[in-house]
């Protein structure tokens, strides 16, 4: 071998990605200044979408646990900002880092729970929890129970100051979420989790460090699953058990995911954007749009399985963030 | 209803859930795959029966002779067309699609029949009961119970004693040396889906006569099937049926409290089971 | 004579890696070849490309001068291939009659039946109502080759049967070997003890690193020819 091999974590490509992400943020946070307060609306969601498919994907692409019960954090998250605001009283906005926190406590004891279980039957598994969850809150009448409770205490500000607050709160959690995953992922847990994810054999012969790493991505993406809830009830000021412990909101993070790219930081983000497009345009198309999602995802499963990123990537795995080791021929580190 | 009258209909209620579990686990059992639209084929089931009955005007049990055979070659094809390419080692890809499939069935149902109450009428056999001692059984339950067992022990004797059946076992233990031997194992993954989409059928058929069912009612058909195969233990087909029981029994007890807790009660025994007994009470120790 | 079995400049990858480097070899019908090497000389892959277990990545296998390329392997047993893999491979919850029937699942007409596998192998005879997962490795690798020996194969392909037995049980498991031969069945045996290996056949092929380093009969090539081809010294 004539040529030294080095390592190198920073392509030319991924160091555009921090940058670009600092470029985004800063546009978007203008938002409230230019965009119209309907459409405020709308990135508000768009953001939450963000935030559960960075999560979902972190779960399924990196940890090689695909979960179809991120709707009990989302609905812990939302019921928790509620619960916080109407009833202790705690701002609402400051409600929100709090129920992150208890979406990710409540996500450990689960966790020994769920994790005794792999593959499609941890899939129902978590399923299950979410189940519970929901048949739990609709039984609780301090929250409403089955009809749900709206958030009043945030009407003392004004209607417009009130928006631009939760579109920022909401750019906020979504950065924080990104930035996040991709230090998770390119951190010691993280690599350790890509070398196992697609090998059940050496998964499961792999020892206490795996399974601890994968409890932290599951509670890490318990707690950005309960910022997103609590993001989507400051946004629509109500929550019902029955839309935020719905198991569509795993339908919507799937589709996101596979669309924009499975196991890539990038892919998620391309994922809600498409996402989002496609629900302003199409959804009131209603059960047709949910059907011509179903088997887009399955055509790209099948035929595109590294999602739109991976094509716009090619075969070099262009990667806008320095989350991998590359190998370089020729160069020291 | 007395509570002795709760844990009978349970028990009978477990024969139904063990029909859904005995597909799940077949699946998983030679392929090692989980079929996420498990509940939504029985669902669908379920509804072409209803045309059949309402449109056709045929009895519900003469919708089996047709709901059945259509569903097991949809499980061939959805198997060989569909889930065959989404096999690898890892678990992502199939339940990638089969959350997909649900996704697309769910709302495919919901556009031709809306998000209504359906189901199927049984005439006389509705509420026909048989008076054992002091409690009451209903006969149709009763029917479905030893419809249960019938297809628990068919497919016990299918696999023991016939040729596909073997070379499904075979497949199960090492695929490989199974097409060594000269077992093309993707026709055996075929027969497979298609027996488990035949019970399925089966028992949404049975279940839609039994209570009423919508477009959505697919998940929680899953769940309940996916709870009877770890209550009763991975990989033990009588296991399923024990599975059954006690989460009929736990639903029924829990409605008996509470009509509002019957669901819960149900999922609260799963997690107990998971929590204590993870290899499920009637599996094995170590999990093969 | 013609050749039952023509292997043609064959390669096969892992990946990027090499495994078998432009390999040609012919089996006479009902001659036994020994393919001998040291661990890693790519013979169990060329058994799994016989097979049909793995894709060759150029050149070409022929089977009664009709080539295999497209075709799987449980059409491989359909047309007269056997493979006794590598480690036994039994259908370990299976009970030993079961895997043997399991054996016969193409139903190839031929001399060999239950009766017939139990007539030649006594240790299977006796051990018919075990399951597989509790036999020895001596037991294991008799149920292996009466597994093969159900579908009448015309070629059987043997890995490894030695390994990992011991001498006595070796020695019983190879007396079967004439039966077999008897029948009238062409036989490819890849070993690692290449004593074992000579004593069977008739013709020898040895590998390193996936390339051919010598061929001829087993009869007429000297151990240190066979020494030097073994380990490339």
């Amino acid at each position: 071998m004539a040529h030294p091999v080095g390592v190198v974590r920073w392509t030319g490509a991924s160091r555009v990605g921090p940058p670009l992400l600092l470029v985004v943020v800063v546009a978007l946070a203008a938002g409230p200044f230019v965009v119209a307060p309907q459409q405020l609306f709308g990135l508000v969601n768009l953001f939450a979408y963000v935030m559960l498919a960075v999560t979902w994907n972190l779960l399924a692409g990196y940890g090689g646990m695909v979960s179809v019960g991120q709707q009990a954090s989302i609905g812990l998250g939302a019921y928790a900002v509620a619960y916080l605001a109407q009833t202790v009283g705690l701002n609402g906005f400051l409600a929100l880092p709090v129920a992150a926190v208890m979406a990710g406590v409540v996500a450990v004891p689960v966790s020994f729970l769920a994790f005794r279980l792999v593959g499609g039957y941890f899939a129902i598994g978590t399923w299950v929890v979410a189940e519970v969850f929901r048949l739990l809150t609709v039984q609780w009448d301090a929250v409403g129970a089955g009809s749900g409770t709206s958030i009043t205490s945030l009407s003392g500000y004004d209607r417009d100051v009130r928006l631009a607050l939760t579109y920022w709160v909401a750019l906020a959690a979504a950065a924080v979420v990104v930035v996040g995953s991709v230090l998770l992922v390119r951190s010691r847990f993280g690599l350790g989790l890509a070398a196992v994810r697609d090998d059940p054999v050496a998964a499961a012969s792999t020892g206490v460090g795996v399974t601890t790493a994968k409890r932290v991505v599951f509670v890490l993406a318990a707690a950005g699953a309960g910022l997103a809830g609590g993001v989507l009830a400051l946004g629509s000021l109500r929550v019902q058990p029955d839309s935020v412990y719905s198991v569509q909101w795993t339908a919507f993070m799937v589709f996101m995911v596979v669309i924009g790219g499975v196991g890539t930081i990038e892919g998620p983000i391309v994922g809600a954007v498409v996402f989002f497009v496609l629900q302003q345009t199409l959804a009131h198309y209603g059960a047709t749009y949910l059907i011509v999602l179903g088997v887009v995802a399955i055509a790209m499963v099948l035929l595109a399985p590294r999602g739109l990123w991976g094509l716009l990537a090619g075969s070099r795995g262009t990667t806008l963030f320095p989350v991998g080791y590359r190998a370089v021929l020729g160069r020291r580190s | 209803m007395d509570l002795t009258n709760a844990v009978l209909q349970g028990v009978l209620l477990g024969g139904l859930y063990a029909i859904f579990a005995t597909g799940l686990s077949l699946v998983f059992g030679v392929m090692r795959i989980v079929n996420l639209a498990h509940g939504d084929f029985a669902t669908l089931a379920a509804f072409v029966a209803l045309v059949l009955v309402t449109g056709v005007g045929l009895p519900v049990w003469a919708t089996l002779l047709v709901v059945v055979p259509v569903l097991a070659l949809l499980g061939y094809a959805v198997q060989r067309l569909l889930l065959q390419r989404a096999l690898s080692p890892s678990p992502l890809p199939v339940l990638l699609v089969t959350f997909a499939l649900s996704i697309v069935i769910q709302n495919g149902l919901l556009e031709v029949f809306s998000s209504d109450q359906n189901r199927l009428r049984l005439g006389r056999l509705d509420t026909a009961s048989l008076h054992v001692g002091a409690f009451a059984l209903g006969v149709y339950p009763l029917l479905v119970f030893v419809v249960a067992v019938l297809i628990l022990a068919g497919l016990a004797l299918f696999l023991s004693r016939t040729r596909t059946g073997r070379a499904m076992r075979a497949t199960s233990d090492d695929r490989e040396a199974a097409q060594l031997a000269g077992v093309d194992h993707r026709h055996v993954y075929g027969v497979a889906t298609a027996l488990a989409f035949a019970t399925v059928a089966v028992a949404g058929v049975l279940s839609g006569a039994q209570t009423s069912f919508t477009p959505s009612s697919g998940p929680s058909l899953l769940i309940f099937a996916f709870e009877v195969v770890i209550i009763g233990g991975l990989g033990n087909l009588w296991g399923s049926l024990a599975g059954g029981i006690v989460l009929g029994v736990a639903q029924n007890v829990g409605a008996w409290v509470d009509p509002a807790q019957q669901v819960l009660a149900g999922h609260l025994v799963f997690l107990l089971v998971l929590a204590l007994r993870p290899q499920g009470l009637f599996g094995r120790a170590v999990p093969a | 004579m013609t050749a039952l079995l023509e292997v043609r400049d064959v390669e096969a990858r892992y990946g990027d890696a090499l495994a078998l480097s432009r390999i040609s070899l012919e089996v006479a019908e009902q001659q036994t070849l020994a393919v001998i090497g040291a661990n890693g000389a790519g013979k169990s892959t060329l058994l799994r490309c016989l097979a049909g277990l793995m894709p060759v990545s150029a050149g070409q296998i022929r089977f009664r001068g009709e080539s295999l390329d497209r075709v799987p392997a449980h059409r491989r047993v359909a047309a007269g291939i056997s493979l006794v893999p590598e480690g036994r491979r039994l259908f370990a919850s299976l009970t030993v009659t079961d895997n043997l029937l399991v054996g016969a699942h193409q139903r190839r007409p031929g001399p060999w039946d239950l009766d017939a596998v139990f007539e030649a192998l006594p240790l299977v005879a006796q051990r018919r109502d075990r399951y597989a997962g509790a036999l020895s490795g001596g037991e294991q690798q008799a149920v292996a080759i009466g597994r093969a020996l159900m579908a009448n194969p015309e070629l059987l392909l043997l890995d490894e049967v030695s390994l990992g037995l011991a001498p006595v049980v070796i020695k019983q498991v190879y007396e079967v070997l004439p039966a077999i031969k008897a029948a009238g069945t062409t036989v490819l045996v890849v070993e690692q003890d290449v004593r074992q290996a000579l004593a069977v056949a008739d013709e020898v092929h040895c590998l390193l690193e996936g390339r051919t380093t010598l061929t001829g009969p087993a009869g007429s090539v000297s151990q240190e020819e066979v020494a030097r081809a073994y380990f490339g010294v």
